[in-house]
């Protein structure tokens, strides 16, 4: 019994962010808690590292060898954090100091607390970032010169600098590639084995712990509903939550759309160069975002476009939305030749949704005006039926106009910036990464949505992901983007089941899959 | 980091040429003949030639211009009209009042402005946060001269501990110091109120940030992780407005300087234009420009030291 957490509750006022929390983590062992976002994953790790908002208060026991975690004061608290229980966060970009070297970041934990001097700590800190795989970055460098998979690897080896009993990992890999992330999960399972420490892991993704986790605590508003070993857990999904989270997470909506054979979008050996970066007083080679790509998507299509960051995807999006030129190559857009200068009229075909609605909305407008901005395009005022409409096409109700976009959740919200895009009645659909930060209940039903939508109104959707679960549940057709061209093309289900191209092999093989023990 | 460097001297040179041009161009070219501008309506034929040759208005613009700009760089900034000397010499003395007034003032400001804001920001929300809020909206809104004569009055006057006004000129360092310690302070206040705020605000974004958090789980004490930490990353903004505020403070000290009647470079170009002195005015704006972006290429050097970012090779 390493870790042992007993009725721990945490309130802010009279309003309960965890009621009764209680779980034991024994030692060298994973411990997986997953639950959706706001179910209190997240405080029950900064209650065990006593770094909750100060405005919370915690009550019952959290206790590591038998010391209660809650009744230490701030000084002792000090010394246990980094020492005993360390943790690592979701964000590797903004998880470092911008402005100090990655070898001072990881020295810090040894010199605070007393266990090496300045120099010895800079030994250790070598040595530790060896260990995470960083043996050819040099401790001078700064988290800026980092990818987001090194930075997270500068934070674990960071954490463990000190062998920690407990390493608390909130979504780790979250924010990461499916390669890269891969590559974390299993160094965090080495090192669990190797330093003999238990790692708690928290998650929103099942099948990351499926994976990982020896024992799982199902979370929901605050509350554990289920735990056990994961095998049994996945098994029996005993509790109607643990039940609901499995059916979301493998939910394949149902695409009654059908395709007509003429191209809705066309792009033909498309070319975007950027200037290389300056060396002295030239610059380097062009970088070759986008090389040479052509496809089609027919009316009604669903298309998937996935690859990992740095791919082109971003630069593609962008010359398909007519918002960047071309170096060379051409796109047409319902017959229509897309450029950043092409016509206001023409534009109206196709309507976009991104990633994160809340930042692509003016937050002092209200939702009628919202969501008739595309009008602008039309050159014509919208009637307030087109509003109540568009609403009503995203089963909001037409009330929901009056409203300010922080009134709603973020599901509502994503179903506002469909509602917007939907408007102009386009006939292309450009989704860039439009379900990727939606819990998995809110992801099932969004999926369910466009799925219909695309029925109602024969639209074509062009669906970029790195998800690739998602892409699979809602695409018709897959395009793989790596380095600026596509490696391979198919119908989504082929692809799937008998990848052609080393990479999308590399790409399906990492991603953390769902499976069910009989 | 040098490459940096060089492009941000580059693109001041630039910034100072273009400055010369505006300020000769205002001056020597749109109000008309500088010469009868400068001595007024009641002016004969004969004095304006004379004031003209004087001037050296004969050749053309660009020679004037070129000629104006060789002789600064020689040092010579021509002759003022009023007071018969050379304005090198006016420049020369008024700048040993104004120059260490204002890395006084800007000194005294810092010294109160980071520990006030860092106290408010650490504070957040509370009583202490509060006070100070108050105390420096008080330092913006009371105009720096009424601050200055309750100085005069308290410590001038009524506790004799300073002198109400004067410069003793620098052959005595000691009085000479004492007489600029009260204009520092009316001039530093409302500046460190506005830096304090600054500083506030720019620490309170930094504490939000997510490596502020992952240091505190490495068992930094709050104390700690604002010193290692925050404080380095808070300082981009503050170094921005320090060195609005010495630019400011080299030229804005006017209203203290007639205050306490100290011979510093504002009086000389309020004198300057009162008097139609434009070789003046010319003059010591150019200065001015001059002394607002070296001080512009140290706040950069300076951000440079701070933010590894900008130091790409």
């Amino acid at each position: 019994m390493m870790i042992d957490v007993e009725s721990l509750s945490v309130r802010i006022r009279a309003f309960d962010i965890l009621r009764n929390v209680s779980l034991t983590i024994r030692e060298g062992e994973i411990f997986g808690l997953v639950g959706e976002s706001g179910s209190g994953k997240s405080m029950t790790a900064l209650a065990l590292m006593g770094l909750l908002p100060r405005v919370m208060e915690a009550s019952g026991a959290a206790r590591l060898d038998g010391i209660d975690l809650l009744s230490l004061g701030e000084y002792d608290l000090c010394a246990l954090r980094g020492n005993d229980i360390s943790m690592i966060f979701q964000e590797p970009m903004t998880a470092l100091n911008p402005v100090q070297t990655i070898g001072d970041q990881v020295a810090e934990v040894l010199t605070i607390h007393g266990k090496a001097d300045a120099n010895a700590a800079r030994k250790i800190a070598r040595d530790r970032l060896d260990r995470v795989g960083l043996s050819h970055i040099g401790l001078d460098r700064y988290p800026h010169e980092l990818s987001g998979g090194q930075r997270q690897r500068v934070c674990i080896a960071a954490a463990i600098a000190l062998h920690p009993r407990l390493l608390i990992a909130d979504e780790p890999t979250t924010a990461l590639d499916v390669t890269t992330q891969a590559q974390i999960l299993d160094l965090l399972k080495d090192l669990v084995a190797e330093e003999n420490m238990s790692l708690l892991l928290i998650t929103h993704d099942l099948a990351v712990v499926s994976d990982m986790a020896d024992r799982i605590a199902v979370m929901e508003k605050g509350v554990i509903v289920e735990q056990g070993d994961t095998a049994q857990v996945l098994r029996d999904q005993a509790h109607p939550y643990t039940r609901k989270l499995f059916a979301a997470s493998a939910h394949q909506p149902d695409r009654t759309a059908t395709m007509i054979d003429d191209a809705i979008l066309r792009i033909e050996d498309v070319h975007r160069h950027y200037p290389g970066a300056r060396e002295g007083f030239h610059r380097g080679p062009p970088v070759r975002a986008v090389n040479g790509v052509s496809f089609a998507i027919q009316r009604g299509e669903s298309l998937g476009l996935v690859g990992e960051s740095g791919c082109g995807k971003s630069t593609l999006t962008r010359t398909i939305l007519g918002l960047d030129p071309l170096t060379s190559g051409q796109i047409t857009l319902n017959g229509n030749p897309v450029s950043p200068t092409m016509p206001r009229a023409h534009r109206a075909d196709m309507q976009v949704v991104f990633q994160d609605p809340y930042g692509s909305f003016n937050p002092r407008w209200r939702v009628d005006r919202i969501i008739a901005e595309p009008f602008h395009l039309l050159g014509r005022k919208p009637a307030p039926s087109d509003i109540a409409e568009a609403l009503e096409a995203v089963r909001l109700s037409p009330e929901d106009a009056f409203k300010y976009p922080h009134e709603f959740s973020g599901g509502q919200r994503q179903r506002i910036a469909i509602a917007r895009a939907l408007i102009t009645r386009p006939k292309l659909l450009v989704l860039d990464e439009a379900v990727s930060a939606l819990d998995v209940s809110v992801r099932a039903r969004i999926l369910d949505l466009l799925a219909e939508l695309q029925d109602q109104f024969g639209l074509s959707y062009l669906f970029i992901s790195h998800d690739l679960t998602v892409v699979r549940a809602i695409t018709d057709r897959v395009l793989v983007m790596q380095a600026g061209e596509i490696v391979e093309e198919g119908q989504t289900e082929q692809v799937f089941t008998a990848p052609n191209h080393p990479y999308t092999r590399t790409l399906l093989e990492s991603a953390p899959t769902l499976e069910i023990p009989a | 980091m040098l490459r940096y460097l060089l492009i941000r001297a580059l693109s001041l040179s630039l910034s100072l040429v273009v400055a010369s041009i505006v300020i000769f161009a205002v001056i020597e070219v749109i109000p008309g003949d500088p010469a009868a501008f400068m001595l007024g309506l009641n002016a004969t034929e004969d004095a304006i030639a004379n004031l003209r040759a004087e001037l050296g208005l004969g050749g053309s613009l660009v020679e004037r211009y070129v000629s104006w700009i060789t002789g600064m760089l020689q040092g010579d900034f021509g002759t003022s009209y009023t007071y018969r000397v050379p304005v090198g010499e006016l420049i020369a003395d008024r700048i040993w009042v104004s120059l260490p007034l204002a890395i006084f003032a800007l000194i005294l400001s810092t010294l109160i402005a980071i520990p006030v804001g860092i106290i408010a920001a650490t504070n957040r929300g509370n009583g202490g946060d509060f006070a100070i809020m108050g105390l420096t909206q008080l330092g913006i809104a009371v105009p720096n001269f009424w601050f200055a004569m309750l100085l005069v009055l308290l410590f001038a006057v009524t506790l004799s501990w300073f002198s109400a006004g004067g410069f003793p000129g620098w052959d005595n360092p000691g009085p000479a110091l004492k007489s600029l310690v009260l204009p520092a302070i009316a001039l530093a206040l409302p500046q460190a109120s506005i830096l304090a705020r600054v500083m506030r605000s720019a620490l309170i974004e930094t504490l939000d940030q997510d490596y502020i958090r992952t240091a505190r789980a490495r068992g930094l004490s709050r104390g700690e992780t604002i010193r290692r930490h925050a404080l380095r990353n808070a300082l981009i903004p503050v170094l921005t407005i320090i060195g609005l505020q010495f630019s400011f403070l080299l030229a804005g000290a006017i209203i203290i300087e007639n205050v306490f009647f100290l011979p510093g470079l504002g009086r000389l170009v309020f004198q300057g234009i009162t008097q139609r002195d434009l070789v003046v005015v010319e003059s010591v704006t150019m200065l001015l420009v001059f002394a607002v972006i070296v001080v512009t290429f140290l706040v950069d050097i300076a951000y440079a030291i701070v933010d590894p970012r900008l130091r790409r090779k």
